[in-house]
């Protein structure tokens, strides 16, 4: 275990959240960091429309999860961990979690409310009893996280592979959802390498008429719209995919996620609290087709919500209108 | 330590730990921002000053980035235009463009962006014009209509430890909203706070001309200390300009019978409470004295610390006694009815407007009950009132208040900062006690300044007294609660709710800062400095009238003192 960071950096393991950061990173400066005090959270709030992934890991190995946070509680000196569950995982596990803490100082946290309660700040606030918002940028967690504190917060799913990487059996797979109109929905473990074509092939999901159908990858809110000739890549951020006819109302699946983002955001900072606003405004006002005029002011929103935000959440949401505009409309 | 960093490709050296944004204002580098407040925390919440930072991707609120060394900084892209531009277009169209009558009509922060930016502010439809007017009680209006989230209002509110002010969601949006169980103390700092004007004083403007409007009273007009240092930032003049006999003139012209200086009320206020603190001080064990000057900071004990009332001095606030003065002893002199006066007091702050409807203010004198003021106007009224009937303050003919009220020592001039009101009271406390026949000492430099908690000892016939002057009931929390564990900590403390003392009230000129409190306090202390009579105790005129109407302790009473009891509502 010496070397366990100089391992963790050999798999070249990214964050599973989608966030796609180098594990390694976060590990060496929470390990690196003076402090009498360093925390270690595992985010299991799932709460991304159409991604199931962390629920599928929970209820098969969740000794191997808990075992990863165990790890990184040793490897950074953290004096507590805290499993950071969402209502309905914190029923369902929590006592298979303490039946398999032992002695390590590992407490379980019951995830309030809302989707954005999940983001990597907004779940400082949230065991800190503050206001559940995302914090501002920098300082990092890694730097100052809960209390102020040195803290490392992984997905369950990283978790998962780090006790992997800790046995030596990490073979670069990850695991993936699907779902949508297709019959054999579910999650799979595949290489990170493979292609969406090749995972839709391999999990006999492919569409018969594929010109007929489009697919969300990426997640269920955030995740940007693909078309047939765009499958043959990887997928970089979440795991997921969601498998569309075109015969989808389009204007009711905008709807659906400008609703979602609108309800959802923190109304803290200007491009997702107006910007969602806005969005929705111009959607309904649309009469069939949406104008030169709409389409220049939406893509002004996409952009200061793509580059200004003040957290991942409104950096990555204005994707599935931007693309589905893009690629559809 | 120091650290270089780039500007626009200029080497700039700047101290460690300062924001970006801080750095380029020091250097006078412009970034547009419109949330930043100086003294409160980051928001970063209006997504304007964005700047890009070399090595990092997307553009980051140098309000909130702690310059490093090394750094390599851009202003002005192209692209950081057109972000802020869109930025400024969805955050405009949050806030109702009522500018005729908002208070920050000549120095609207908004507007000036939006022509920098060539935003179109009505791009997009009001969002809230259907939201509400809220009033808090008799001194505060927030037109949520205005309201643009940055939620500066709520940390100003939480730094007052008052919490009034909070965050609610309704119909999906998290807004800001009043409390239902706390109470506001109407300090004011959530429109001192506000870049885009969604709080005011209440009736501010719509009912600045009433006062006016009594043709057949004599009508007049008392101003406060602080007034003479900060009304002329709103006629163009330098922070901190002088503008006491102008200011005269410049109310003369609106037409007021008479013009009064409420440093002269401060001078009796002084008076009694140094009375006060002398006897405390000569019953052997000086049990804990508090000021009581600013209501705002009555209201906080009152409806937090209730069981510090009865340590609240009984002296009434100067222009209560200068208004109770004016209807007795004037109007007699004068041989004008007492009902026939109507008293206007130009105060700094908000929540003057709230006291004066406080019964504990009325008084009784020949059988009848009277308000010793009928209507409190802040500083930014009567600016926005003289710019209205078309009176330039820079330009007004200079002339001396009216006797027998127009000439105040200097204490009564410094009242209007932080540490005034202690510095007046030990002046005087002082010269009561006589100092064992040595000479007394004028100045009491450390309740001077604008540290939010001064402590300093003063000895009085040898023996030592603790004092406080302490700004913001944030930091009033901070003395009562070491107060409640070691009550012999200080003898005397004084409290002014706003940052600064008064200099820095809730009804001062927008916008305000550090340094320009600084600058207004610096100029009252000055004119102390000049002054031939410093202490109120030396005060001829307050000689005068304790010898020929204020003689016996029942009128005193009457007139110079009142009572707290802990209130129902």
């Amino acid at each position: 275990m010496e070397n366990f960071i100089e391992q963790l950096k050999q798999s070249g393991l990214l964050g599973r959240s989608g966030s796609n950061f180098p594990v390694w990173k976060k590990w060496e400066a929470v390990k690196g960091a003076v402090s009498v005090k360093k925390f270690v959270i595992c985010n299991a709030s799932e709460g991304e429309p159409d991604v199931f992934k962390d629920a599928f890991i929970l209820e098969n190995y969740l000794p191997e999860v808990i075992n990863g946070v165990k790890i990184a509680i040793g490897e950074v000196g953290a004096s507590t961990a805290y499993i950071y569950l969402n209502k309905n995982f914190y029923q369902k596990f929590k006592q298979k979690i303490i039946n398999l803490i032992d002695n390590s100082p590992i407490e379980l946290f019951e995830k309030p409310n809302g989707y954005l309660a999940g983001e990597e700040t907004a779940i400082l606030n949230a065991i800190e009893g503050k206001r559940i918002e995302p914090r501002i940028k920098p300082p990092f967690p890694t730097e100052k996280g809960l209390w102020s504190q040195p803290t490392l917060i992984n997905n369950v799913e990283t978790f998962y592979w780090i006790n992997k990487i800790a046995k030596g059996e990490y073979n670069h797979n990850r695991f993936y959802c699907i779902s949508g109109e297709t019959t054999n929905k579910g999650v799979f473990e595949l290489p990170e390498n493979y292609t969406i074509e090749q995972i839709l092939k391999e999990t006999k999901n492919y569409p018969t008429k594929p010109l007929d159908y489009f697919y969300q990858i990426g997640g269920g809110g955030a995740g940007e719209i693909m078309l047939d000739n765009e499958l043959n890549q990887p997928i970089k951020g979440l795991a997921s995919i969601a498998i569309f006819s075109k015969k989808t109302d389009l204007m009711a699946l905008l709807m659906k996620w400008a609703d979602f983002f609108g309800n959802e955001n923190c109304d803290q900072c200007v491009p997702c609290r107006e910007g969602f606003y806005r969005i929705k405004e111009i959607l309904q006002q649309v009469q069939g087709k949406i104008c030169e005029n709409d389409k220049q002011t939406l893509q002004e929103i996409f952009d200061v919500l793509e580059k200004t935000s003040l957290c991942p959440f409104g950096r990555t949401a204005y994707k599935p209108f931007k693309s589905a505009l893009e690629k559809l409309f | 330590m120091e650290i270089k960093i780039k500007i626009n490709n200029k080497e700039i050296t700047a101290q460690d730990g300062k924001t970006i944004l801080e750095i380029a204002k020091e250097n006078n580098i412009h970034i547009p921002s419109l949330c930043y407040h100086s003294d409160l925390t980051p928001k970063a919440s209006c997504r304007l000053c964005l700047v890009n930072i070399k090595g990092i991707n997307n553009p980051q609120t140098s309000c909130s980035i702690i310059a490093q060394d090394g750094m390599e900084i851009e202003t002005n892209t192209p692209e950081l235009a057109m972000l802020r531009k869109t930025n400024l277009e969805l955050l405009s169209a949050q806030h109702k463009e009522e500018c005729p009558d908002c208070v920050l009509q000549y120095n609207c922060q908004l507007l000036k962006l939006a022509k920098e930016l060539k935003a179109d502010i009505l791009k997009f439809s009001d969002r809230k014009k259907d939201f509400p007017l809220i009033e808090f009680g008799p001194s505060v209006v927030f037109d949520s209509s205005k309201c643009i989230d940055c939620r500066n209002c709520v940390e100003a509110c939480a730094n007052q430890s008052v919490g009034y002010l909070e965050i609610e969601n309704k119909k999906g949006f998290n807004q800001i909203t009043p409390s239902k169980t706390k109470s506001c103390i109407y300090c004011g700092l959530c429109i001192t706070h506000c870049p885009v004007g969604a709080l005011e004083a209440k009736s501010e403007f719509e009912q600045v001309e009433e006062p006016l409007k009594n043709k057949n009273k004599i009508l007049v007009f008392q101003f406060a200390p602080s007034i003479r240092s900060s009304i002329g930032e709103e006629f163009e003049m330098p922070q901190g300009a002088i503008v006491t006999d102008q200011l005269v003139g410049a109310i003369k012209q609106l037409g007021a019978d008479y013009v009064f200086d409420v440093s002269c009320g401060a001078d009796f206020t002084t008076f009694e409470e140094a009375k006060e603190m002398v006897e405390k001080f000569e019953s052997g064990k000086p049990s804990l004295l508090m000021s009581s000057c600013c209501p705002a900071w009555v209201r906080f004990v009152e409806k937090y610390y209730p069981e510090f009332i009865p340590n609240i001095a009984t002296s009434r606030p100067p222009h209560i006694i200068l208004g109770g003065l004016i209807k007795t002893y004037w109007a007699a002199k004068e041989k004008i009815s007492p009902k026939k006066i109507f008293v206007v007091s130009i105060m700094p702050c908000v929540a003057k407007k709230y006291e004066i409807t406080r019964k504990e203010m009325l008084f009784k004198y020949n059988g009848a009950n009277f308000a010793p003021v009928d209507y409190v106007l802040t500083t930014r009224e009567l600016a926005y009132l003289l710019k209205k009937r078309g009176i330039d303050l820079a330009k007004a003919t200079p002339q001396k208040a009216d006797n027998p009220f127009g000439e105040p020592s200097g204490s009564g001039v410094i009242y209007g900062a932080s540490g005034g009101v202690m510095e007046s009271a030990i002046r005087t406390a002082t010269k009561i006690l006589g100092n064992n026949g040595n000479p007394v000492a004028v100045d009491f430099p450390k309740v001077r300044g604008q540290e939010g908690i001064k402590v300093g000892q003063v000895e009085l016939n040898g023996k030592i007294l603790n004092v406080a002057a302490v700004s913001g009931t944030g930091n009033a929390k901070i003395v009562l609660e070491q107060l409640k564990k070691n009550p012999d900590l200080y003898q005397c403390v004084e409290v002014m709710a706003c940052p600064g003392g008064c200099i820095g009230g809730g009804g001062q000129p927008l916008p305000q800062d550090k340094q320009i409190r600084q600058k207004r306090a610096q100029a009252l202390y000055n004119i102390d400095e000049k002054k031939k009579t410093r202490t109120a105790f030396d005060n001829p005129d307050l000689k005068k009238i304790y010898k020929d109407f204020l003689k016996n302790e029942k009128i005193i009473k009457q007139i110079c003192h009142t009572e707290y009891k802990n209130p129902k509502s």
